[in-house]
């Protein structure tokens, strides 16, 4: 069975980081297996890990009470979904679960953010990543309320 | 010395015969979605047997009494017999088209227009991102690129439509997705929670995608907002903006840069487009209002 | 000291106006400084102008000329010399058109009206097909040629560039107007050369007029001082010496051609407004955003007479028809202006919505982009879109101001750039 240092260097998230960086990484994280319908998180939980979606597919919603769960996305192999955060933890404020079976690598933010104060290089670096990450989903968000196919 | 009355022969003008409609009967009509439709042409004069063309270019079809539309050609290049028109009922003209039946008569001008460049990207990976209707127009040249696979590094086709009714073709998308040398997404904005595939706008896939930036021939077709958005994610992928094709809109009218309508700048749509490398068109495209 | 050479010289457009001639059928001769004898001039007298006229009917033309119908100028057939404005003048300032009498028998003593030869050419409205319902089919008819040649007696050298201008548009780019073509191929060009400009004339700053240089079958200066009353000719063509040899004329002398040359300098000196072209493009790339735009658009009415009086303007559309019993349908062509909004509509909504946006293309296009697209200006001078503007927009100024404001911008940041943040 592959590392999980391995498997996070062919994720695309990860793509060029260096194998110290990588090793720091994949101590905060754990294999995690999602069978369909099941939830990696829920709404107003406090969101402690960071998901690194490795195989499946797993679907964003928010729930509405008058109208069922409401998707806004899907996330695929080869993305990531959640938060990192410093002080205090923060609470999802979506649900996210899967649609067939999932596998991922869930990184403990408390631990992920404490080696990266301790390795400020390790810091930089998740962060560019993160912060790009974060452009791409501002981006989409925007365009997803404009409706780009009407006239 | 006064003006005759206008006299009319029977002997089509000769000077130039992209002036004059040529008839073609309707064979089949196939609904897509809620308002578009997938027409099948033959030539219904004797003097044209064929009506070759290039993927990328378009047709002008005319309901005769009714109006002309520009319309891509959908279908195959290596089968000129026919002509496929995928339309979207959005106007008189176009209504009149989507209503017309098998054994009706409509006329075509054409074939007008530049092509994707599938011939200059063998040998370089290429990567096809369509929107919505934008699929009709590159259908031709994914038809090219998996008759001549080999010719190229990988072949990849990102779909996006705003829902699982709006998709094109798919059927034949299921098909192109089942091959083993052609990467297909597909993705939609909006879906039932029935809906088993991919949900999100097509740029975040374009976004993370994996294909070689530097090795890359983009083709690029939808919704203008799509194409500009698709553009940006390829750019800041770094696929340069020589590589990048993209199909342009605008108001075209006859087909052959002289009624002055489809200007974008100095560019005539119809005659210089419609199919762009976007840096040709990137000052142009990036001005409002022109 | 009197010598002479054959001068073939490669000739800048500015260098029309000073009366300078590309080499072609005919050679300049310089026998002096101040005397010169050309080649292929004639001279005609007035008493022989029906004779002319009658020469091109009997070749079959229907010559088109200016005359003078309930108080309007207009392009209408001339007959008899007597059809022509005889003794009238027109007298243009930006947004005014006046005709006045004159006591004299001058007979081309105006100019150019709201009207250009375009519309013979580039009929405003014409049928480019019927097709009958037969058999389950569409029949196609084309309607065949019906008007006869035209001879185009008049035409002034800003709207004889215009006709160059409009060969490039309709006969040289990748697809051809065959319906332009034909009447073109068989259209005869009498110029007739200006001795007067008009208030709106800028031809001169653009090197296509006053003096009509190339691009006619003949040419004609009228000349009326004393009391003599004739036309200086030069041919320019062979098309144009075969109606000559029909006439009785006789080649012109010194004097006769100094005359003529006298009169051509001087509408060229009289003009008072100018287009300066140097860079004029690439200044205008640079400049769709000019806060200029905005002010011109506070008094352009998006009415179009503009375009529609612009002898270059050529943007057209189609529509089609079917008779009531739908039987037969046919497809018509007509002039359409890039004022109107649903010029530019595409599904959903126009490009070009504000009346800003389509002054502004209207602008670009003629003076800017048209250079890309043609390889020539595409303007030419003649003053048309200032005379018929109902608001007196005046293209020179507003390329003037366009400059102006631009250069303000400049100065402005280059201020700041010098005193720091503030």
């Amino acid at each position: 069975m592959e590392t999980i240092e391995a498997v996070l260097a062919d994720h695309p998230f990860f793509k060029g980081m260096t194998p110290q960086h990588l090793a720091a990484v994949a101590a905060c994280g754990r294999r995690v297996q999602f069978m369909a319908g099941e939830f990696l998180c829920r709404e107003a939980e406090e969101a402690l890990d960071f998901f690194v979606i490795l195989r499946g597919s797993v679907v964003v919603e928010i729930f509405s009470h008058r109208r069922g769960p409401l998707t806004t996305g899907t996330i695929e192999e080869g993305e990531v979904l959640g938060c990192i955060w410093f002080d205090k933890p923060f609470h999802w404020h979506m649900d996210a679960k899967a649609r067939q079976l999932s596998r991922v690598v869930a990184l403990d933010v408390r631990a992920l953010s404490a080696k990266c104060e301790e390795d400020h290089d390790l810091g930089y670096d998740f962060m560019k990543r993160y912060a790009q990450h974060l452009v791409v989903q501002f981006r989409v968000a925007k365009l997803q309320l404009v409706d780009m196919y009407g006239t | 010395m006064a003006p005759e009355p206008e006299k009319l022969t029977s002997r089509p003008s000769d000077a130039n015969g992209l002036l004059l409609p040529q008839p073609f009967r309707v064979k089949s009509r196939r609904r897509e979605t809620a308002d578009t439709f997938t027409m099948a042409l033959a030539p219904a004069s004797p003097r044209v047997e064929e009506w070759p063309f290039e993927p990328g270019q378009f047709n002008m079809l005319t309901v005769y009494g009714i109006g002309e539309v520009p319309i891509s050609i959908s279908g195959d290049p290596t089968e000129p017999w026919r002509l496929i028109h995928t339309i979207r009922a959005v106007g008189a003209a176009t209504r009149a088209l989507c209503r017309l039946a098998p054994g009706d008569i409509l006329g075509v001008r054409g074939p007008f227009g530049t092509t994707w460049p599938v011939i200059e990207a063998e040998g370089r990976d290429l990567v096809i991102v369509a929107g919505g209707l934008g699929l009709a127009p590159v259908r031709p040249a994914i038809y090219y690129a998996l008759a001549h696979r080999a010719a190229y590094g990988s072949v990849e086709l990102i779909y996006g439509a705003r829902s699982p009714q709006d998709i094109l073709y798919y059927h034949e998308l299921e098909r192109w997705r089942g091959r083993f040398d052609v990467r297909v997404h597909i993705t939609v904005d909006a879906a039932p929670p029935e809906w088993r595939g991919r949900m999100g706008v097509v740029t975040k896939v374009v976004a993370q995608a994996r294909f070689d930036p530097s090795q890359t021939t983009a083709i690029v077709c939808g919704p203008g907002l799509m194409m500009r958005f698709t553009v940006k994610e390829l750019l800041d992928r770094g696929v340069s903006s020589d590589s990048i094709f993209v199909s342009l809109e605008r108001n075209m009218q006859c087909g052959m840069g002289l009624c002055g309508h489809c200007q974008l700048g100095p560019l005539f749509i119809c005659k210089d487009g419609a199919v762009f490398p976007y840096s040709r068109v990137k000052n142009w495209f990036e001005k409002r209002e022109v | 000291m009197i010598f002479s050479a054959n001068i073939k010289l490669a000739l800048p457009r500015q260098a029309r106006f000073l009366g300078l001639r590309q080499k072609g059928k005919h050679s300049l001769t310089v026998t002096s400084d101040r005397e010169r004898v050309v080649d292929k001039t004639f001279l005609l007298e007035s008493s022989q102008f029906q004779q002319f006229l009658e020469a091109l009917q009997r070749q079959g033309y229907a010559v088109m000329g200016p005359t003078l119908t309930q108080g309007d100028l207009r392009y209408g057939e001339v007959r008899a010399s007597a059809d022509l404005p005889v003794g009238w003048r027109d007298e243009e300032e930006a947004g005014s058109f006046r005709l006045i009498k004159q006591d004299d028998q001058v007979s081309f003593g105006c100019r150019v009206g709201q009207h250009s030869w375009k519309q013979f050419l580039f009929p405003p409205d014409v049928l480019l097909w019927q097709a009958r319902r037969e058999e389950g089919n569409w029949r196609l008819k084309v309607p065949a040629t019906a008007e006869p040649p035209y001879a185009f007696l008049g035409v002034r050298a800003c709207d004889l560039e215009a006709l160059e201008v409009h060969d490039r548009v309709f006969m040289r780019g990748r697809y051809l107007d065959p319906i332009y073509q034909q009447r073109r191929e068989k259209a005869f060009i009498v110029a007739v050369n200006c001795s007067k400009s008009g208030a709106t004339c800028f031809c001169a700053s653009l090197g296509t007029g006053p003096r009509a240089a190339t691009g006619f079958d003949l040419a004609l200066t009228e000349v009326l001082e004393d009391g003599r009353h004739f036309f200086l000719g030069e041919v320019g063509t062979k098309r144009g010496a075969d109606i000559l040899a029909a006439l009785t004329h006789r080649p012109a002398t010194a004097t006769e051609v100094a005359a003529a040359e006298q009169l051509m300098a001087g509408a060229a000196r009289n003009q008072t407004r100018m287009l300066a072209t140097a860079g004029l493009k690439n200044f205008l790339y640079d400049n769709f955003e000019n806060p200029h735009w905005d002010k011109v658009a506070e008094r352009c009415l998006t009415c179009g007479n503009c375009a529609i009086t612009c002898p270059t303007c050529f943007c057209h559309n189609y529509r089609d028809s079917l008779t009531v019993t739908g039987e037969v349908a046919e497809r018509r062509r007509f002039w359409e202006v890039c004022f109107s909004v649903d010029h530019s509509y595409l599904h959903g909504g126009a490009i070009r919505p504000s009346p800003r946006s389509r002054y502004r293309q209207w602008l670009t296009h003629k003076l800017a982009t048209w250079q890309d697209q043609f390889g020539c200006l595409g303007c030419v001078g003649c003053g048309r879109c200032i005379t018929w503007c109902p608001v007196g927009i005046d293209i020179t100024q507003e390329v003037r101001s366009l400059r102006a404001a631009a250069s303000l911008e400049t100065n402005k940041t280059a201020g700041e750039k010098e005193h720091g943040d503030h």
